[in-house]
């Protein structure tokens, strides 16, 4: 495994500065306290593509600054360190990588330039209950002469009430559970018969739930082969997980610092907490913890950039052991910090909240525990 | 007050008739309903009749002397109200409704209190129409409880009250406050603080509420300028408020075991229900989610083992359970029991567990959320989860004393 570049390690103090400079934690309470739909302030958005940010991924001929998954990884840990909210996972990232993955030359071109400065916003429309889980994808496309029909509605979508469009799953052929008759269509967010309502949630992000009432599309729409759509979705799917790792162990090393600050600075008994050897213990396990997470959340990284055959095993990993590590410390960071922890003033419940959110996207645990073993073959 | 069988079940026959006499019908099984966490739901007139008639018999305060205005039952007896409460939907409101009063103010004055305090603090709490706060906590006085600084000073005629306490619970809505307040600077921490308990409808008492992770704001900070408590409202000795202080203590562990709770009425079985729904069975009748499954049953083996130690304890008690150092031990597991329950409520919910307002979730979705991180405070209050396990190694296990004092 290889250790970051110069580049990446530069790109990361970039980013570490700016998102505690310019766009901290107290950014996002501030965004959340005014209620803004969206979920995202506009100027921090407008910002990071200023800086290329939303480009990471893109190829150049297409806008972009093609430095790989990696690094798009280093960014995202930066920014979850502050909770900064903007649309770079879900639209730079995941709907990024399905077109790059599924779209055609006009798809492309008609979508990349946009996505690589930020201007325009696409997000993955999949998950259609509370639950992840993309084989179980209902949602019907119908065809009607040259074009599709699509009908039934998708939960829970990030970024959806800022996209200007989506990829939308949806089954063509087959029975839920299956692989095959899966198709994937780019749908603009203001097509007929497709309306979107903004969700209120406790970590305070932009979700929408979609309804599709005969929302008619043509072929053009189709982003990689009929009924062929899995194998797109699941890479799709893969590259999330992973960016979601990267903001996971952010969130989390974050949360470690401010517990570790607090054990050396609160002082009770005439001493400071920490040394109080059942704090410190937890405290040397989660760091122990932290370091094997971040191991798994640049492997996985490293695996899409290198077009690793094991990407796949890797993603679900590094998703699994952030989600734990993140649950794990989310927990103590309330519990080392006592009653301050409890308050809403204090930042704590902040992190626990979007925890949560991340612990649940594009698959929990439990989820990334039995595909690794479907994966593994047992 | 005879505990022989035959009389039991006559009592249980008496408990029943009253309790269908007297039990409005509409607030049956409304327990969680009414009694929030965030605030009491008072839309319905029935509770404030409810309240009264309870109050009235005493059997709000079942156990505590009717003399004072209590039920005067003895323990088995108040376990046959419980069951006939449980067993028509109905509940004890003056537990919330007292605030501190009866779980840990009211079993104190009974204790330490003076004939004089018993007649004038004791029957308003067993009607249920005065709410007790605590002031302990303060902003550098947490785990380190003996390092408090609000003082209090003798007037002659009263005590003259300044400081600061915080995380004082329901502060901003108490009557009455008990409030540890050091009483003399000039010796051990522990041996100049006294518990004095005061009036907080007085200007000189200001509350500032404080927002909490979950959304409502339950506690405050409490500030205390030249605030004035009667002289005869010291419980306990001058400076022994130590000793006074860690026996309410005590009773909060003990009302926080999960015990004397009515059991967590009717909770228990819907976490099964609600799995089924939200993840669903495959063919063979097993919960989808296999992973998932074996952590729910894992779950339940620990609140069920949770249960029968609480069971255990009260029949090797022969039914006069004492207040002690084993409420430790059933804190910590209470607490996470709880807690591991809310997360397994809110991992089963997906990401409608994880909706804050509006019509999108359901009333039950929307208040998984809240129970789940108000929970977290169930493990830092009344003694953290860390301060427990120091009881229990030092107190039980007889382990020695370090420097981690606690
Ligand atoms: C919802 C809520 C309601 C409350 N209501 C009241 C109330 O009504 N009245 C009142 O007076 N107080 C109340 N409290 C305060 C509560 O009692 C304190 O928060 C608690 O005693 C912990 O103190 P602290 O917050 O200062 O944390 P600290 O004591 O600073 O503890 C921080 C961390 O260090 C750990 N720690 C401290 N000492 C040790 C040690 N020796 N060994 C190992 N670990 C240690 C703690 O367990 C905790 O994890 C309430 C708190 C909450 C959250």
């Amino acid at each position: 495994m290889a250790a970051l570049t110069e580049e990446q390690t530069l790109l990361k103090e970039q980013a570490k500065t700016w998102a505690r400079d310019e766009a901290p934690v107290a950014k996002f309470r501030e965004t959340r306290d005014s209620g803004t739909e969206t979920g995202f302030d506009k100027g921090v958005w407008t910002a990071m593509g200023e800086m290329g940010w939303p480009g990471i991924l893109i190829p150049e001929d297409q806008g972009g600054v093609a430095m790989g998954h990696l690094t798009f990884g280093v960014v995202l840990e930066e920014l979850g360190r502050q909770l900064t909210a903007s649309p770079l996972l879900a639209s730079a990232g995941i709907g990024a990588t399905a077109i790059l993955l599924g779209g055609n030359k006009t798809q492309q071109g008609e979508w990349l330039p946009g996505l690589a400065d930020g201007s325009r916003i696409v997000t993955l429309a999949i998950d259609e209950a509370p639950r992840h889980a993309p084989l179980q994808t209902t949602m019907e496309a119908k065809a009607k002469g040259d074009s599709f029909v699509l009908n039934g509605s998708k939960v829970h979508v990030a970024e959806g009430l800022s996209a200007d469009a989506f990829v939308v799953a949806t089954r063509t052929s087959g029975q839920p559970g299956s692989e095959e008759g899966l198709s994937l269509f780019l749908v603009p967010a203001d097509q007929e018969g497709l309306s979107r309502k903004g969700l209120i949630t406790a970590d305070s992000r932009g979700y929408a739930n979609l309804d599709f009432s005969n929302v008619e599309v043509p072929q053009s729409a189709l982003l990689g082969d009929l009924d062929q759509g899995n194998s797109i979705l699941e890479r799709t799917l893969d590259c999330g997980r992973a960016y979601l790792a990267a903001e996971m162990l952010g969130v989390a090393a974050q949360s470690f610092d401010m517990t570790l600050d607090y054990l050396k600075n609160r002082v009770q008994f005439g001493q400071p907490i920490g040394s109080f050897q059942a704090l410190g213990h937890r405290a040397s396990m989660l760091y122990t913890e932290m370091e094997m997470t971040r191991s798994c959340v640049e492997a996985a990284l490293q695996a899409l950039d290198d077009g690793n055959e094991k990407a796949a095993e890797l993603c679900s990993l590094s998703k699994c052991k952030a989600g734990k590590f993140l649950h794990h410390m989310s927990n103590e960071l309330i519990q080392m910090h006592g009653g301050i922890g409890m308050t809403d003033e204090f930042d704590a419940g902040l992190y626990l909240k979007r925890a949560r959110a991340l612990e649940f996207a594009l698959g929990n645990e439990a989820f990334h525990r039995d595909r690794f073993a479907t994966l593994r073959g047992f | 007050m005879a505990d022989n069988k035959e009389e039991l079940e006559a009592f249980r026959g008496e408990a029943k008739a009253w309790l269908a006499e007297n039990f409005p019908s509409s607030l049956a099984g409304q327990a969680s309903a009414v009694l929030r966490a965030e605030s009491v739901d008072r839309s319905n007139p029935d509770l404030d009749v409810w309240i009264d008639r309870l109050g009235e018999k005493g059997w709000g305060t079942p156990t505590w002397p009717a003399e004072y205005g209590g039920g005067g039952l003895s323990q088995l007896q108040a376990q046959i109200v419980n069951q006939e409460m449980d067993a028509i939907g109905a509940f004890n409101p003056l537990t919330i409704t007292a605030g501190m009063g009866i779980t840990m103010v009211g079993p104190t004055i009974l204790e330490y209190g003076t004939e004089d305090q018993k007649k004038r603090h004791i029957p308003k709490i067993c009607k249920g129409r005065t709410f007790w706060s605590l002031g302990y906590s303060e902003p550098n006085a947490g785990s380190d409880l003996a390092s408090l600084q609000c003082r209090a000073e003798d007037k002659g005629d009263h005590w003259l009250l300044n400081g600061q306490k915080t995380w004082t619970s329901g502060a901003d809505i108490s009557d009455w406050c008990g409030v540890l307040v050091r009483t003399d600077m000039d010796v051990a921490k522990r041996d100049g603080i006294s518990f004095i308990m005061i009036d907080m409808k007085q200007s000189e008492i200001e509350t500032r509420p404080i927002r909490l992770i979950a959304g409502a704001s339950p506690f405050c900070e409490t500030f205390f300028n030249d605030a004035k408590a009667r002289k005869d409202d010291m419980l306990g000795d001058l400076n022994a408020g130590w000793t006074v202080g860690k026996r309410l203590l005590q009773h909060e562990r003990q009302s926080q075991t999960g015990a004397s709770a009515g059991g967590g009425g009717g909770t228990k079985s819907s976490l099964q229900g609600i799995a089924e729904k939200y993840v669903g069975l495959d063919s063979q009748g097993k919960l989808a989610d296999s992973d998932l499954r074996s952590r729910l049953a894992d779950h339940m083996m620990e609140a069920s083992s949770h249960k029968l130690t609480i069971a255990r304890i009260v029949a090797e008690s022969r039914g006069n359970a004492k207040v002690s150092a084993a409420a430790s031990i059933l804190k910590n597991a209470a607490s996470t029991v709880t807690q591991n329950r809310a997360e397994l409520l809110l991992e089963i919910m997906g990401h409608q567990g994880l909706g804050w307002e509006g019509d999108d979730f359901s009333a039950e979705e929307l208040a998984t959320v809240r129970t789940w991180l108000s929970g977290k405070a169930i493990s830092i209050y009344g003694g953290s989860f860390e301060v427990q396990n120091n009881i229990i190694a030092k107190n039980i296990l007889g382990l020695p004393e370090n420097t981690q004092r606690g």
